[in-house]
């Protein structure tokens, strides 16, 4: 499925916002590699930087008050970051989509669902016969689980429920069959049921195209049960990558260790939640060196981690890489998720 | 494992007991010179407000045109209805200190456009503030009783719509004799309500179905309790920008009826009869035009006011999703 | 829908009802019918004056009046009127036909100027543009319409004296001979008062279309279009543009209705023979029934308007159906 030559490969993507109260530095130089078919998933708080980072690739960042100071992001050997508007936009909807966060407010209340969909295939391949567009639009809204999908494409947004409206927003990303398709937190507006059955119809979809997707949250779960590699983000950088499974085991950055001990274990008893402590920091004055050190167990007030911002680099005896001056500490450390037995 | 102390203490991972201290402190979040401020909603607003050009410019102008009126005695050169019949229908000039020339029977027209000024202020700062309390009393319980109460109160509030201003006015004036300052005031009230109590009402209905009122009620508190503490506040924002719109609105009504003759009548000057008084005499232009010109000042000066307002009391955040 | 319309033609029933009965109390005790008759010394006879109260029903109490009223409307065509002893009707159609022609000009050039105004300021927001017409319907906005309308009379007064020109007439609805209602003449009679009623609509609409703009072109469902790779072109009209019409047509639907009861200071000042100037007279003149006459008219257009700007609404809303 997965490997072999990247499919998108972003260096050094920086990209500030201008604001009435200064200069917000929301992605502050991060790279990163997504292979063909596979899917990444990038995780960190609300202001991370995770949004920004794949809306920054489709031009989809409004250019004041925002700003992509540097970078790259050559896909399939073009690079998205130099593109003009016209040409961009022969990207977006075909060989990028994107799935957004709030089904309620994504489509147009005003216009029919199969309306919207049909438009989404009609901009790119407008030879295509009104017949054609029909049907296909059906059998994309019967592949993402709306029953009645002949129905259901004459009916208005406000008729569909949130997850229904959320399989179709679906259905319209993968309409022209993309080979990149970025999910940016599809569940979190959605019912924790409703959220299971969306990571279904994602999978599905995820089989029929091949597609590469990079899915974007703050929820470890669904990382865990869709993701291949993973991204954790924190104050506009990259922390930690890797592979899902050593990264669970195994965590080498105080961030990730903190956000996996947060999560309540069903099967122990625990007396007290453990949230990380502090709140998260400003992106206008981010702290100096480290951003996560105000709130670092690790870093006992060692002067490095105030003064040198931390590369990310190989974690020692995990194959995966760590952004942490003092992550060879942690060797030797399980999180609450590790298996039993040795790996 | 150690107890937590305050919210802040957090048990580290279970590996890492020995040799890292139990807790953080906040002190060591402060000790790095990070800033954490807490701003309440109303200083946000206070400082959004302050930033916007326009309302300052609106401010400043309102600041400067309703202070002569306000201090008229002191500032305006003449008595309203200091009469010279030696000086006529004069163009304004530096001359005698008629910067806005005279009338028809020799009265200093800065004073007399000054003392307009006056009136209208006053007339509409108070038309404005009373109408606003009424009508936010009004929709409040409109809104939050609903049923047969919130019924019969919007009946009320079409019926006023439908009632035309000039009719009730005259009818009014008729019934207390004369066209004075306060009779004007007092029905311009009778309609300026209206607006604001739909406004009011709308926000209490849809903060009635809030989380927030429910658990105030589970909690047991009284119905004037939960209007006043937990959904007034939330109309402020939209009745202070209608009510400084309004002053605006009661200045321009109070002159068009005034122009038409039937606001308020001779000898409390208002810049509306001023205007109509200038029609007879079309070549002197300075007669109409600037009690038009500082009616005109007024209206612009709060609208910019009222932008200003709305725009800091009115938080549109442009999301930066992260 | 059309139950709904029902229920709403017979919801205002009432209302009217209740408004034509309170606004001819007022009308009544507003003034004296007969005050000019009194003030004149052939007229003031007992006799004269003791004969009309009678035949005017002024002797009796408002209620009773009120009835006959009532009456009149119905088997009089709205009745006859106190001042000119004239039927009204034909009077009040003339007066209405005159207000609609300028309303009906003013308004349509105002919403065609004042959406295309709206819709660019919204594209290039903050651009030159933007802020001219931005600043440009605030002061047409700010401005009271008979200040408007007096500076254009001084102006084109001015013109004629000074250059012996006409370009526009500054009161009247036509020179002398009753003209047709598009010829050259009326229309250079009523171009003042239809430029002064444009201005301040012009403002209002331009103002409302961008608002609304800015706040669709911020919202997600235009951000789904564009991560689609629709041309901006096609997202603006197609998107944008529809969500972003549909109050500016409540809007103007309001408007209209509320207009025709006729600008009563556009049309005192150019002297035109219209609603307003209608209503003004009759009120000075206490001439009850006319004055009631054009309450009712107002009172039906702005209820009938109200509910062609609702039923619009739930036309091009989908999301509203009215069951």
């Amino acid at each position: 499925m997965s490997g072999g030559e990247p499919l998108l490969s972003i260096r050094d993507l920086a990209v500030e916002f201008r604001t009435e109260d200064g200069v917000v530095h929301a992605v502050d130089g991060i790279s990163y590699d997504v292979l063909p078919g596979e899917t990444l998933g990038i995780v960190g708080e609300s202001g991370s930087g995770k949004s920004v980072s794949t809306m920054a690739l489709l031009g989809l960042i409004p250019q004041p008050p925002g700003r992509i100071v540097s970078g790259t992001a050559m896909f399939k050997g073009i690079d998205l970051l130099k593109m003009g508007r016209k040409e961009l936009r022969r990207f977006r909807g075909d060989e990028v989509a994107m799935v957004f966060q709030d089904p309620m407010t994504s489509l147009n209340p005003v216009l029919k669902v199969g309306y919207q969909l049909g438009e989404a295939i009609k901009t790119h391949y407008p030879k295509e016969s009104d017949d054609t567009v029909a049907k296909r639009v059906i059998g994309l809204l019967r592949l993402v689980g709306v029953p009645n999908p002949d129905v259901r494409a004459n009916q208005y947004p406000h008729e569909f429920s949130g997850g229904m409206r959320q399989r179709a927003m679906i259905a319209m990303s993968i309409a022209n069959s993309p080979s990149l398709l970025i999910a940016d937190e599809p569940t979190t507006a959605l019912d924790v049921t409703i959220q299971a059955q969306v990571l279904e119809v994602l999978k599905t979809v995820q089989e029929e195209t091949q597609a590469a997707t990079i899915l974007i949250t703050h929820d470890l779960g669904i990382v865990a049960e869709m993701c291949e590699r993973v991204i954790v983000m924190y104050a506009g950088r990259i922390v930690e990558a890797g592979d899902v499974h050593t990264i669970f085991r195994a965590p080498r950055h105080p961030y990730t260790i903190g956000l996996m001990d947060s999560l309540p274990k069903l099967t122990e008893d625990e007396e007290w939640l453990r949230p990380i402590p502090g709140s998260p920091p400003s992106l206008i004055n981010r702290p100096p060196g480290c951003a996560f050190h105000p709130r670092c167990f690790l870093t006992q007030g060692r002067p490095r981690c105030r003064e040198e911002v931390p590369e990310l680099r190989e974690a020692e005896g995990t194959g995966h890489r760590a952004a942490c001056h003092f992550s060879d500490e942690l060797v030797g450390h399980q999180s609450k998720f590790s298996e039993p037995a040795a790996v | 494992m150690t107890e937590p102390t305050t919210s802040i203490d957090v048990a580290p991972p279970a590996a890492l007991v020995d040799g890292i201290p139990a807790g953080i402190q906040l002190d060591s979040i402060a000790a790095q010179g990070l800033e954490l401020k807490a701003r309440s909603q109303w200083s946000y607003a206070r400082r959004r407000f302050l930033r916007h050009k326009l309302a300052m410019i609106g401010l400043f102008g309102l600041v400067v045109i309703f202070g002569a009126g306000a201090a008229a005695n002191y500032v305006a050169p003449y008595t309203f209805d200091q009469i010279d019949l030696t000086n006529v229908l004069h163009a304004p000039s530096s001359v005698g200190h008629h910067f806005f020339g005279t009338d028809e029977i020799g009265r200093d027209y800065l004073s007399r456009v000054i003392y307009g000024i006056r009136t209208s202020e006053q007339v509409g700062l108070v038309v404005a503030v009373v109408s606003s309390i009424f009508g936010l009393i009004f929709g409040a319980i409109a809104g939050y009783y609903r049923g047969w109460v919130d019924n019969l109160m919007m009946r009320v509030t079409d019926l006023v719509l439908t009632l035309p201003v000039l009719v009730t006015l005259l009818t009014v004036a008729a019934l207390l004799g004369g066209g004075s300052q306060w009779t004007i005031t007092f029905i311009l009230v009778g309609f300026f309500w209206t607006p604001i109590a739909r406004v009011v009402r709308g926000v209490f209905l849809s903060l009635r179905e809030k989380e927030y009122v429910e658990a105030a009620r589970a909690v047991g508190a009284g119905d004037f309790r939960i209007m006043f503490r937990h959904m007034l506040p939330n109309t402020l924002g939209p009745v202070i920008v209608n009510g400084t719109l309004a002053v605006a609105d009661a200045i321009i009504t109070e002159a068009f009826l005034s122009f038409l003759g039937e606001g308020i009548k001779p000898p409390t000057p208002s810049l509306g009869s001023l205007v109509a008084g200038g029609q007879q005499y079309p070549q002197k232009w300075w007669l109409s035009v600037l009690p038009g010109l500082v009616l005109v000042l007024i209206v612009i000066c709060v609208n910019f006011v009222g932008d200003g307002l709305r725009d800091a009391l009115d938080p549109q955040q442009r999301r930066v999703r992260a | 829908m059309v139950s709904y319309i029902t229920r709403r033609i017979l919801y205002s029933i009432p209302v009217l009802v209740a408004s034509s009965f309170i606004s001819f109390v007022f009308v009544s005790l507003a003034g004296d019918p007969l005050a000019n008759l009194r003030a004149n010394p052939r007229t003031n006879s007992p006799q004269i004056l003791n004969h009309l109260k009678h035949v005017y029903h002024l002797d009796q109490s408002v209620f009773v009046r009120y009835w006959y009223w009532v009456e009149s409307v119905f088997t009089q065509k709205l009745g006859v009127s106190l001042l000119t002893s004239q039927p009204i009707w034909p009077d009040i159609t003339r007066a209405l036909g005159h207000t609609l022609q300028i309303v009906l000009l003013a308004q349509v050039i105002a919403l065609f100027l004042g959406v295309a105004v709206g819709i660019f300021s919204a594209i290039r927001q903050y651009s030159v543009f933007d802020y001219t017409f931005t600043t440009v319907s605030f002061l047409g906005y700010a401005m009271p319409t008979f200040w408007l309308a007096l500076i254009l009379q001084i102006i084109f007064v001015d013109i004629y004296l000074k250059w012996h020109v006409r370009i526009f007439y500054t009161s009247g609805l036509n020179s002398g001979v009753i003209s047709s209602t598009w010829s050259l003449d009326r229309l250079q009679h009523i171009a003042l008062p239809v430029i002064t009623l444009t201005v301040v609509s012009f403002a209002l609409y331009s103002r409302y279309m961008r608002a609304s703009m800015l706040d669709v072109i911020n919202s997600d469902y235009v951000r789904t279009a564009r991560a689609k790779g629709l041309p901006e072109r096609l997202v603006i009209f197609r998107h944008v543009f529809r969500n972003a019409l549909i109050p500016i047509v409540t809007v103007s639907a309001l408007q209209f209705g509320a207009l025709l009861g006729g600008a009563i200071v556009t049309e005192t000042i150019f002297t035109l023979d219209g609603m307003g100037y209608y209503f003004l007279n009759r009120l000075q003149a206490s001439d009850v029934y006319a004055v009631m006459a054009y309450l009712m008219i107002v009172a039906i257009s702005v209820i009938t308007f109200n509910l062609i700007a609702d039923v619009l609404y739930g036309f091009l809303d989908p999301r509203i159906r009215y069951d």
